[in-house]
């Protein structure tokens, strides 16, 4: 008995150590990204951006060689502490280059493992500036949160004549708490206006009280950058108690969780993100297509096709990788490294270059949108250039 | 088999393991996961052994331990960071107010005594509850302390709850096993001391302790101290180990982690806590991982095999040595040269005798 | 976080007349106590099931808030292919059942263990049924059905709130008087009684322990089924740690009301579903749920029987 079990585990192992064989060249990309934890949903979507660049263009050509892109994607499980072993794996695997991750804090505990061993990252969506700051390897191809934070603000005094703001933070979270720091910021310190600010911490669902002091403190705008999982809960809390005051929110709000959440409720909900819905039709059709026609796609998509704004940025950083393998002529990643710096791309979020300072994207605009509660989809609203 | 050789053996054995591990680094990549796996195993080594002492040889059932972790993580990372990097790290607190660092060492001793000094305030009204009363007391402050160093009144000396990070981390794998080998022999010595002796008392029965003439109150506050500073040095390394730290990793589920670690390598063994926690961790975050990929034999999808996975199975392994293994990997038996000396000489003394 | 100084106090709602003043301050104040009533409830049922298995076992179920979580995935599961008639009787019984393999599958075998091992076992089941969700769910938030009359918003005064709001303390009221029957007036409940006052005695005197114990976990996890329809249609989302939370809180609140004390349980959990709410409104929101646990600890040390504990336990 003991014997015939460990035989089994023995022949598991083996299978598990054999598995990868594969004829031609290949060269690996790593997908350092959440699929469970806190941002668990915004990083499968992510991923499903990446997964789908790699289905539409499954080969490069490298110094003239062709070359299979493989994925190795691993979960970080939105843990800083979890982070490192991930990114770890990634390294032994041999990767070229990574992408990712959702969320800046995962991304800046791996950043360290990934400058020992020399292999560059390009954050999809993560947005704290602390990411690239100092050094040659993180590059990124979104906007950094003082842009969005002040797009933010700006939105809320030019169209709500907001002069108070209840901010609203996820204690622990850098995306949430950094954001929330540069709104207010410019909030106050350029639009002179009032914030009240307060934080709610991990694992929290009760959203009434948060919500009751935005009504009491008289705030004109909710200002609740957060992750998917704490937005569902306070839309739900902010239609339960009627609340007609508008929610501002950041990218990651971006999401078909917040129009299911949103469908039929009486809120105004307006978000800033990288991408607007039907801005490249091709894009649209083929990608939705695509995750229609395979059940676990749907369901790491949410439940049906909506294009996150962050897909579209995991399928844009896909082909940014690209064109970095290429212009380095080889998979050596510090030859990819070098290259990144120079790298221009024209993709479905619009045209990717990076600085050189920090690496990292040059964008000057984002785009605003509101949840329509009737249709249950994104309304464009337009485009906030920095002032 | 005298004292003396079985001392000389171990310490042999100890620097060939040692060697090994520094050989290991020279071949392997610097960031191979190996390496990665063999860090974080021999950190949680410290911390569980620490937690053993307080669980496992003094019989007070303490669920703080990741609050005394965050307090050395804390501590470390706010005294060492470069004071040219604070500015950067402290961008929303205008640099913070501690405009020093001290080196690496001064750093993780100052991590162990902070936490030990905590223990020591946490003590005065904890320790007088008993078995799972402690436990909750421990594991609620661990939250208040969580809080409060997420607190932004505090920011200019924790950061609020973001993250710290530039602080000095390892340049070699050496140095956590260093510190860890010095950490745990010291506990060793203590355990073998009069002060152990009188820990166990307490352990196997509390009355007929106090009775013998040990101050209850003494000897667990002081348990509960020295428990705290190791686990302090041990928040020190994690944080090196992580290069950043984060109020918010400190979460009750880490301190579930060590105990199930202690438990796994039998409540009362130092050396069982040091093999579970490079089997835990390694299993957990290495060995398993491929059961989080979907993998193809020929055409045949392997069932089950998607995200998440690796840690079911990795629960039920750890459900099924709870339930069937309670003793452990080594109970409350020690890994010694001279058991395994013992243990060889009546086996094989057992087979010449039935020639 | 900014501290404002607590609204009930606000200078400015001073300088209005005394009427306008206490309307504001009803208005102002309401959500937060309404809030508090409803969570209370909700942890109350919970925590029934910490402070009965306690009680008799000695036991800190710690994968009782885990059933919690369970009985909501089985919910939104059960509601995308069942009517609701279906899926709510489904949802008990399958809770129940859950609770019940639990005890007898993770905690019976450990019986003659010492006490230390039967709770680590139950980290290890919660270890387990966290990581079991995550699998199931794939990591992604679950929106929880909504129950039709009770998902409904409904306006008490100046404040508006959901219908689950109100019913919730009704309700819980309800079950914990027909609970208190059950166990002064029936045969079962008269074997429970027995087993918390002397476990040994009881054996002896031939009550059946087995079949006690696992009435208790099923009870327990009845009310926490319950608790959680209740719980999850306020907060409609469900992740694989959504029952920590509660659990802890429910727990604390057993301990304060005094443990093995079902109207002590009850009480305990308003009052902590109250105060927190209170922190809250008072801006101290980093300490939210520290301050639960401050409580805890402040009651351990000046009264480690609780509130409404009678006995002098072993614990101090």
């Amino acid at each position: 008995m003991k014997k015939s079990a460990a035989a089994a585990v023995c022949a598991v192992l083996a299978l598990a150590c054999v598995m990868p064989v594969s004829a031609a060249e290949t060269v690996k990309i790593g997908v350092y990204e959440p699929a469970s934890g806190d941002n668990g949903a915004g990083g499968k979507q992510e991923t499903l951006g990446i997964q789908y660049a790699n289905s539409v263009c499954p080969t490069v050509e490298i110094g003239g060689t062709e070359y299979d892109v493989e994925l190795a994607i691993v979960d970080n499980e939105s843990s800083n502490e979890k982070g490192p072993t991930a990114a770890s794996q990634l390294v032994s695997e041999g990767v070229s280059v990574v992408l990712g991750s959702y969320g800046s804090g995962v991304s800046i505990a791996a950043s360290d493992i990934f400058e020992q061993a020399g292999v560059p990252a390009i954050g999809v969506t993560c947005t704290n500036p602390q990411v690239t700051e100092g050094n040659t390897h993180y590059f990124r191809i979104c906007f950094l949160d003082p842009f969005q934070g002040t797009v933010l603000a700006n939105f809320a005094a030019d169209n709500f004549e907001a002069k108070k703001a209840y901010v609203l933070t996820k204690l622990g979270d850098d995306y949430s708490v950094g954001l929330g720091h540069y709104f207010q910021e410019a909030f106050e310190n350029e639009l002179g206006g009032e914030v009240v600010a307060e934080t709610f911490p991990e694992g929290n669902a009760d959203f009434t009280s948060y919500l009751t002091t935005a009504v009491n403190e008289g705030a004109d705008v909710i200002f609740a950058p957060t992750s998917t999982e704490a937005a569902q809960l306070i839309i739900d809390a902010a239609a339960a108690q009627g609340i007609d005051i508008p929610i501002l929110a950041g990218d990651t709000w971006d999401s078909n969780v917040i129009l299911n959440a949103a469908k039929g409720k009486d809120l105004a909900i307006y978000v800033t993100t990288f991408y607007q819905e039907g801005g490249n039709e091709e894009f649209d059709t083929n990608i939705k297509e695509w995750i229609s026609g395979d059940s676990t796609n749907l369901a790491n998509n949410g439940g049906d096709d909506t294009v996150a704004a962050v897909t579209a940025m995991g399928y844009d950083a896909y082909f940014v990788a690209l064109e970095a393998l290429k212009a380095a002529g080889s998979t050596d990643p510090a030859a990819v490294n070098e290259a990144i710096w120079d790298v221009t791309y024209s993709g479905v979020t619009g045209d990717i270059s990076f600085d050189s300072e920090n690496g990292d994207a040059a964008r000057d605009s984002a785009y605003v949108k509101t949840a329509n509660t009737e249709t249950g989809a994104w309304d464009f609203v337009g485009v906030q250039q920095k002032k | 088999m005298s004292r003396r050789t079985n001392m000389t053996i171990s310490a042999l054995l100890l620097l060939a393991l040692f060697g090994l591990v520094l050989g290991l680094e020279r071949m392997l990549p610097p960031t191979h996961i190996a390496l990665t796996v063999l860090k974080k195993g021999c950190i949680y080594a410290l911390v569980a052994v620490s937690m053993n002492l307080l669980n496992g040889f003094t019989g007070l059932f303490s669920l703080g331990q990741a609050g005394f972790m965050l307090i050395g993580a804390y501590t470390y990372g706010i005294l060492t960071i470069p004071v040219a990097d604070r500015a950067s790290v402290y961008q929303y607190f205008d640099g913070g107010i501690i405009q020093f660092s001290v080196p690496v060492v001064v750093g993780l001793i100052a991590a162990g005594a902070v936490a030990a000094i905590f223990a020591w305030l946490i003590g005065l009204p904890v320790l007088r509850l008993k078995s799972d009363y402690l436990a909750i007391a421990t594991l609620g402050f661990a939250e208040i302390i969580r809080a409060f160093f997420q607190w932004d009144k505090l920011g200019r000396l924790t950061n609020g709850s973001n993250l710290l990070r530039k602080f000095p981390t390892f340049n070699s794998i050496a140095f956590p096993f260093v510190v860890t080998v010095i950490c745990i022999g010291i506990m060793v010595l203590i355990i073998n001391s009069s002060y152990g002796r009188a820990f166990k008392a307490i352990r196997d029965d509390e009355i007929a302790a106090e009775a013998m003439g040990i101050n209850l109150a003494k000897h667990k506050r002081m348990a509960f101290c020295i428990s705290s500073f190791f686990a302090g040095v041990g928040g020190g390394l994690l944080a090196m180990y992580q290069t950043s730290i984060q109020a918010a990793t400190f979460r009750s589920s880490m301190t579930y982690e060590i105990l199930l670690i202690v438990v796994i390598g039998g409540i009362g063994s130092v050396t069982g806590s040091c093999i579970a926690s490079f089997l835990f961790i390694a299993s957990s975050e290495w060995w398993l991982r491929f059961l989080d990929t979907e993998m193809y034999i020929g055409n045949f999808k392997v069932p089950l095999l998607r995200t998440g996975f690796r840690k079911v199975v990795f629960s039920v392994i750890v459900m099924a040595v709870v339930l069937f293994a309670r003793r452990g990997i080594m109970g409350n038996r020690e890994f010694s040269v001279s058991g395994i000396y013992n243990f060889f000489k009546k086996k094989f003394g057992r087979k010449e005798a039935a020639k | 976080m900014v501290l404002q100084p607590p609204n009930f106090l606000s200078a400015q709602a001073r300088t209005f007349d005394e009427r306008k003043v206490s309307m504001d301050f009803i208005s102002k104040n309401l959500p937060y106590l309404l809030a508090g009533i409803s969570v209370g409830g909700q942890y109350a049922l919970i925590a029934i099931g910490y402070t009965m298995v306690y009680g008799i076992l000695r036991l800190i179920n710690f994968a009782h808030g885990d059933i919690f979580m369970v009985a909501a995935l089985v919910m939104v599961y059960a509601s995308a292919s069942f009517p609701l008639y279906v899926t709510i009787p489904l949802v008990l019984v399958s809770t129940v059942l859950i609770g019940f393999v639990v005890e007898r599958v993770a905690y019976k075998p450990l019986r003659d263990a010492p006490r230390m091992s039967i709770m680590i076992s139950a980290i290890g089941v919660s270890y387990l049924l966290q990581n079991l969700a995550l699998y199931v769910t794939g990591g992604l938030a679950q929106i929880y059905p909504a129950i039709p009359l009770i998902s409904n918003s409904v306006s008490i005064g100046p404040a508006t709130t959901k219908v689950v709001t109100i019913v919730t303390p009704v309700l819980t009221v309800l079950l914990v008087i027909l609970l208190m029957w059950l166990i002064n007036h029936t045969k079962i409940g008269m074997a429970m009684r027995a087993v918390a006052n002397d476990f040994e005695t009881s054996r002896l005197m031939g009550v059946k322990i087995n079949s006690v114990i696992s009435m208790t976990f099923i009870i327990g996890s009845f009310l926490a089924a319950v608790g959680s329809m209740l719980y999850f249609t306020n907060y409609a989302s469900v992740v694989p740690t959504s029952g920590a939370m509660p659990g802890l809180k429910a727990f604390v609140a057993a301990v304060f009301g005094g443990i093995g004390s079902i109207p002590g349980a009850v009480i305990g959990a308003f009052i902590i579903g109250i105060c927190e709410n209170i922190i809250k409104g008072l801006g101290w929101t980093t300490f939210s749920d520290a301050f639960t646990f401050a409580l805890l600890i402040v009651i351990l040390i000046v009264k480690p029987t609780g509130l409404f504990g009678e006995r002098a336990t072993d614990k101090v």
